[in-house]
């Protein structure tokens, strides 16, 4: 309890007064320390803080570079359409369910939800992603008018990258498709990152994949005032985009075009190359794909149809699919004895029609043989039995020693698909491969009695159509192998300066050329008077070229009749060739699946390639098989 | 009447004005302006429109005795009363809060009564209890006090109730409130935090552990805080100049012309602006102190002081909430936020200023 009197009273309000005007003086110099500390000491911190806000870098993803054959012709190139994009993380209902009111009012078919889930499964974070592509300008406005229900949706505008003739070389040309993970892990190995930012597509296979960063370019940044919505206000500052190179490649496309078509329905591969260059004038592997379908996200439908059918359309048979070359093999076979002094070309045998080792007895395909056999008629005619002998004198290691030369059972290196892992290395057996192959040890030794077959092109022998181009080009120059490559030149969009890349030196095998000389004219003769006659009659120009089937189907001691055999078991048909014989400007490999004996299905196609690659005859059907007398091939 | 010469008018007009409180009011209005003008031009004309009503109204009360208001105190607070009971059972509901009391011809915010009348009705309690004052005095103080501040806390509308228990609290301890029982107190409501904090509202937890560390959550909860710092660290010590702030002028900044109007001052006038309106509300509060101590009985003392310095938590509560120091609750910048509403009532607070000095001898017997 307590009197007062008023002097008191105002006394202790003074002081009470005094007290909280302390208490204001010290909350201001708090908040004046606090101004002092964001605005002075950390004021550098702030203003790029605020900075930050304010800019965005907007990355402007340059055009990619176009793919021409050696002629100017497009293959691929780019073109610009209208997508419906969605950015998941800007959805804020159920995804479902935003699409279903998309769907109102633009056409959403299943499969483009259902691409789109794909496309979402394998995104990376805050993408926006394409739920339609190609919109029509009437949806394009339709869809503008009501932007504004859909937020996290909208309309931009892309490149799209376009190979204007379908399935066509598309083994060659690859495709493109969203960036996955392991294309991340290429553009960090390239130290690409800064360059593909914004940049959605990546190189899957063929040309594609090999030149990405050739064909990308180099991204353009614009600096974008944005406000807090994110909406732009407006442009600070802008570096463009620089396009990508332009690809221009050794193929010719018309060439390439007529090769392909030259198959007709059926699978196979053919490769043709500029002996003098190494340059490859047609790859080929059918049956193509449309590599179209791949560039915004396949469709499950088209994939499955792809993945499963029996043709297998997507492996590239040029680089991956592996062939005993056949018959294909007794030119080097016959090189090999003339180099290493085992034979004479002049030297004959007399061919009862078979030759026993041991006792295994090999056949000859000429039921009775070919008679006095020397070296010119063993490869016009394709006599069996003079090399089951010549392997056996020659054994499997100097067969190796010497096959390895010409680059078979090797990686040519063709600029195709990712370094390395793109190309199938087949297989040239040898003691020493056989020890690597096997893990069994009875099973790592080498029969002297496997070596004969090889002699033939059987056995253990499986090389890629690429190899067997390569090497009969190098037969072809001489001995002389230059490395197969796709791209002639790689021009600057900007400045149209062009680069050759540089040219791979070429080996040379030592070989005598009176040696190489004995085996082209036996080569020159397969075509006037020997297996491929028939095929070449008529031609107007000479070429050299040697048939060969590849045994799939072994039937010990018993007569091979083509038609009793189910079609997918039937032998594979090879040809190899070059011309013109005396100065080649072209040699090519054709292997043609499943296709029986190479005289009557490979042959006919590489009659096709070399009439319009000589002469510019344009064949009007694919190749006919041409019914021979079976004569051994 | 006579036809009035303009001298005349405006020296009727001005009679019951306090020059230095007027000049520096008029300060912050012309910083109001200006900072309207840049963040919601759009608004300056409405933000005129509620600088006059609010100049009039001052006008009125400082023409108003101060024994009159004091009458008032008992009706008026216990009117407020009954209308937070109102709007605590009818209230309309907006952004998730119930302030609001539709009496059918005008939608009324009782809290923003009880900002005035609160500081009235304990000032004129204490002045009848002035020769006596035993703890029991205090017990009923602290009744009157509470009572509102929970029906405002629990609308919810924390900034209010800060405020509107800021002026009770005021009164209370400028008359004379015993250190015993402040510091009993402060003990108490250290002890009582986990209890306090298990009433708050998630928004509110939210708030206050946003202050703590505004970065965990920078999309969400965090963005006001981190957006309003980095614009005020950003300004520097001369700002970006008006207008040309990037974070309130692409909206970076939320409630830019409303309650972090401060940021965008910061922004564009730096340290510097930041420095005179820190100046300009010590010169208010420092003319509030000498009207305080000036005034002529009890009543008007304790009412003169706590008004001053209500003054100074609104300035003090924004412009901390703005800076990061403290948690985030609605309270505007006084005389400088857009809005008609707090604008009246701090000139109604302007006008009692001016009445209780107009009248400082007039009741000294």
């Amino acid at each position: 309890m307590e009197f007062r009197n008023p002097q008191e009273d105002l006394d202790r309000f003074k002081s009470r007064l005094t007290i909280t005007v302390g208490f204001v003086l010290v909350c201001f110099g708090l908040l004046f320390a606090r101004f002092f500390w964001l605005q002075v000491v950390q004021h550098d911190y702030f203003d790029t803080r605020a900075e930050d806000n304010r800019i965005s870098l907007v990355p402007l993803v340059p055009n990619r570079g176009l793919i021409l054959d050696r002629n100017g012709v497009i293959l691929a190139r780019n073109y610009s359409a209208y997508t419906l994009e969605i950015t998941p993380s800007k959805i804020h209902d159920e995804l479902d369910t935003a699409i279903d009111g998309l769907a109102t009012i633009i056409d959403i078919q299943p499969k483009d939800r259902k691409r789109f889930r794909k496309l979402l499964d394998e995104s990376r974070n805050f993408e926006s992603l394409p739920i339609r592509t190609r919109l029509s300008d009437e949806e394009v406005a339709k869809f503008i008018a009501n932007r504004y229900r859909f937020p996290g949706m909208d309309v931009k505008a892309r490149l799209f990258r376009q190979y204007p003739f379908g399935a066509f070389a598309s083994h060659m040309l690859g495709y493109i498709g969203r960036i996955n993970d392991d294309d991340l892990v290429l553009i960090a190995q390239a130290d690409q990152d800064a360059n593909f930012r914004g940049t959605d597509h990546f190189g899957k296979t063929g040309l594609e994949q090999r030149y990405e960063f050739e064909l990308h370019g180099i991204t353009g940044f614009e600096q974008i005032e944005v406000d807090a919505g994110g909406h732009a206000v407006r442009t600070l500052a802008r570096t463009a985009p620089v396009a990508g190179n332009n690809l221009t490649l050794t193929i010719d496309a018309k060439l390439q075009e007529i090769a392909e078509k030259a198959f007709g329905h059926r699978r196979g591969a053919l490769v043709a190359i500029d002996p003098t260059n190494g340059g490859v004038l047609a790859l080929v592997s059918v049956p193509n794909y449309d590599p179209n379908l791949f560039v915004d996200g396949i469709a499950t439908a088209d994939w499955d149809a792809l993945n499963n059918s029996p043709d297998k359309p997507m492996i590239n048979r040029a680089l991956n699919g592996t062939y005993p070359p056949g018959s294909t093999f007794k030119p080097y076979m016959a090189l090999a004895a003339l180099t290493y002094g085992k034979r004479r070309p002049e030297q004959a045998i007399v061919d009862p029609g078979y030759f026993t080792f041991g006792n295994y007895t090999f056949r000859d395909d000429k039921e009775g043989g070919h008679g006095v056999v020397d070296m010119y008629k063993s490869i016009v005619e394709s006599c069996d039995t003079y090399y089951y002998i010549l392997a056996n004198d020659l054994g499997i290691d100097a067969i190796a020693t010497f096959m390895r030369q010409f680059g078979f059972g090797q990686r040519t290196g063709v600029d195709l698909g990712l370094e390395g892992s793109a190309e199938s290395e087949g297989s040239l057996p040898s003691q020493e491969w056989k020890r690597k192959r096997f893990k069994k040890p009875e099973q790592q030794k080498w029969y002297a009695g496997e070596t004969i077959s090889i002699g033939i092109g059987q056995g253990y022998n499986a090389y890629t159509p690429i190899q067997m181009a390569q090497a009969v080009a190098g037969l072809a120059n001489d001995g002389v192998m230059y490395p197969p490559h796709l791209v002639q030149a790689i021009t600057d969009v900007r400045t149209g300066e062009k680069t050759f890349p540089p040219p791979k030196p070429p080996r040379t095998i030592p070989l005598r050329q009176q040696h190489i000389d004995v085996v082209k004219r036996a080569m020159v003769g397969v075509v006037t008077e020997g297996t491929a006659a028939l095929a070449f009659a008529n031609a107007g120009y000479v070429s050299a070229g040697k048939t060969g089937t590849a045994q799939l189907y072994s039937l010990k001691g018993a007569q091979y009749k083509e038609g009793a055999v189910r079609e997918d078991l039937r032998d594979h048909a090879l040809y190899i060739a070059f011309a013109p014989a005396d100065q080649p400007k072209i040699a090519l490999a054709i292997v043609v699946e499943n296709g029986g004996f190479g005289s009557q299905a490979a042959a006919p196609i590489a009659r096709q390639v070399l009439d319009y690659y000589l002469l510019g005859k344009v064949p009007e059907a694919p190749a006919k098989i041409v019914s021979t007398v079976q004569e051994g091939d | 009447m006579n036809r009035w010469h303009p001298r005349q008018l405006w020296f009727w007009l001005m009679a019951p004005i306090d020059v230095p409180l007027m000049l520096v009011t008029g300060l912050l209005l012309l910083v109001a302006l200006a900072m309207v003008a840049s963040a919601a031009p759009e608004r300056i004309g409405n933000q005129v429109f509620n600088m006059s009503v609010a100049l009039v109204v001052m006008r009125i009360v400082a023409q108003t005795p101060p024994q009159r208001l004091m009458h008032l105190a008992l009706p008026v607070y216990v009117g407020g009363l009954l209308l937070l009971i109102g709007v605590a059972l009818f209230g309309d509901i907006s952004k998730g809060a119930r302030r609001w009391l539709n009496l059918g011809f005008m939608r009324v915010q009782p809290s923003e009564i009880m900002k005035i009348a609160m500081p009235l009705m304990l000032a004129w309690y204490f002045q009848r209890h002035e020769a006596l004052l035993r703890l029991r005095d205090y017990a009923i103080a602290a009744i009157i006090l509470l009572l509102p501040t929970a029906l405002i806390a629990r609308q919810p509308d924390l900034g209010t109730a800060i405020l509107v228990f800021a002026a009770g609290f005021y009164v209370i301890f400028l008359a004379g409130l015993p250190w015993k029982v402040i510091i009993g107190m402060t003990v108490a409501a250290i002890g009582g935090a986990p209890l306090i904090w298990g009433a708050l509202h998630d928004y509110q937890r939210a708030r206050i552990l946003t202050l703590l560390d505004p970065e965990k959550d920078p999309l969400g909860k965090g963005f006001h805080i981190i957006q309003s710092t980095i614009a005020i660290g950003s300004g520097g010590i001369l700002g970006k100049g008006w207008g040309q702030g990037t974070q309130a002028q692409l909206e970076f900044i939320p409630e830019r012309h409303t309650d972090f109007i401060f940021s965008v001052l910061s922004e564009e006038f730096g340290l510097l602006g930041n420095t005179v309106l820190l100046g300009l509300y010590s010169l208010l509060v420092g003319r509030g102190v000498m009207i305080a101590v000036n005034a002529p009985n009890s009543f008007m003392r304790l009412f003169a002081g706590a008004i001053t310095l209500i003054f100074f938590t609104y300035a003090f509560v924004n412009m901390g909430m703005v800076s990061g120091i403290l948690p985030v609750v609605g309270v505007p910048l006084p005389f400088v936020s857009y809005g008609g509403t707090s604008l009246v009532t701090l000139f109604v607070g302007i006008g009692i200023l001016m009445s209780i000095h107009r009248h400082r001898m007039l009741v000294q017997k």
